[in-house]
């Protein structure tokens, strides 16, 4: 069960300014960390976060080993048109996550 | 209203007598609040949320920022998810309403029990004894999700340790080991949390170690803890040999801070740095 928080505002005037932010549940190990039994603990780590408006990409964010668990990003876009707002989350051993939320611009 | 020089004095109108009842009424009010004032002013005890800066604060607030969130949202679908050889989940016998209130009055004894248990150890035992499940393990991720959904049900409900005389035992035992000095810094917890509370401990605020938002995220442990993992950390801090995970030393020194804490705000999950 991968848990993730939105935080966008529903509705937007044309052109405004609007904050997204997403927040994750995920490890992040590094891969370089040792574990009980003395043996690296496998990297797993979300690689790529990227945020779709109305299917065109809006922002895009390459994450490193270096970046806390449960990651939150929080970034800036221009509200253009009424439609959903998609997060989607890719990283090691397969993890693909997307969650979207509607937005109205009038 | 202004009465005329010539009708004086002026017969007490319906208005007037309505106005007086008013006061009255209201004047008791105005004490009691003000002698709330004056208790809340010397109340000394702070939380640690106050200690943190703005911008964690504002973390903890922001149901949407809290990392601590996840964990309820993770904890809700725990509890409605069948479980065990009974194959019920924790939403078929108890409705998320009742759960109000329940984690301010945790640690507490059971009903045919000895020993007190906290709020994640009742979660253990109602998971092994009513659902018939394997025992979820202490510090997992399911559990500590589970125990953070049950507290947020109290989140902002003033902490109520209940009046138990089976208890009090256990609250002096808990008392006593947080006067007694152990480790080998040889410290207790109260020359940290009581005698120099407030001041810093490498660039950190030293809290006055209140339980008020437990289990929380510490950013410093990248998870969700429970205090129990909070009171191992601090014994292995002053180089103490921390108890075993099911040692009674915890639960009584939980009911001890607990009861110290008595009447502040629960605020479940909670941020620390």
């Amino acid at each position: 069960m991968t848990q993730v928080l939105i935080n966008a505002p529903k509705t937007a005037k044309k052109g405004e300014v609007i904050e997204l932010k997403a927040l994750i549940l995920h490890v992040m190990e590094t891969g370089f960390r040792p574990g009980t039994n003395g043996r690296i603990i496998p990297r797993n780590i979300i690689e790529r976060f990227t945020a779709s408006w109305n299917g065109a990409e809006i922002f895009r964010m390459d994450f490193s080993p270096a970046i806390s668990a449960n990651p939150f990003v929080s970034f800036f876009a221009v509200a253009s048109e009424s439609g959903k707002i998609s997060f989607r989350w890719t990283g090691d051993e397969g993890f693909a996550v997307e969650e979207s939320v509607a937005i109205d611009v009038a | 209203m202004k009465a005329s020089p010539s009708k004086s004095p002026s017969p007490l109108t319906l208005r007037d007598l309505l106005g007086r009842r008013a006061a009255l009424v209201l004047l008791p009010a105005v004490f009691a609040a003000s002698f709330a004032m004056a208790q809340a002013g010397a109340d000394k005890r702070r939380s640690g949320y106050q200690d943190m800066g703005a911008a964690l604060q504002k973390m903890q607030d922001d149901d949407t920022t809290n990392p601590g969130m996840l964990f309820v949202q993770l904890g809700q679908q725990l509890w409605a998810k069948p479980a065990g050889a009974n194959n019920k989940a924790c939403a078929d016998c108890h409705s998320v309403g009742d759960m109000k209130g329940v984690a301010v009055r945790y640690p507490a004894m059971p009903r045919d029990g000895d020993k007190p248990i906290d709020l994640e150890s009742r979660i253990r035992l109602c998971r092994t004894v009513n659902q018939q499940a394997e025992p979820l393990a202490p510090e997992s991720r399911e559990l500590l999700s589970l125990a953070a959904f049950v507290a947020n049900q109290s989140r902002g409900l003033p902490i109520a340790p209940p009046a138990d005389p089976r208890l009090a035992p256990f609250r002096e035992q808990g008392a006593a080991i947080y006067q007694r000095r152990q480790g080998q810094l040889n410290l207790s917890c109260a020359i940290c949390h009581d005698d120099n509370a407030g001041k810093k401990l490498a660039g950190v605020t030293i809290p006055q170690a209140h339980p008020t938002g437990y289990p929380l995220y510490r950013l410093e442990w990248q998870a969700l803890g429970s205090l129990k993992r909070r009171l191992r950390n601090c014994l292995i801090g002053i180089r103490a040999e921390a108890y075993p995970s099911d040692a009674v030393e915890y639960v009584a020194l939980e009911i001890y801070l607990m009861d110290r804490a008595r009447g502040m705000v629960f605020e479940a999950p909670g941020v620390r740095p």
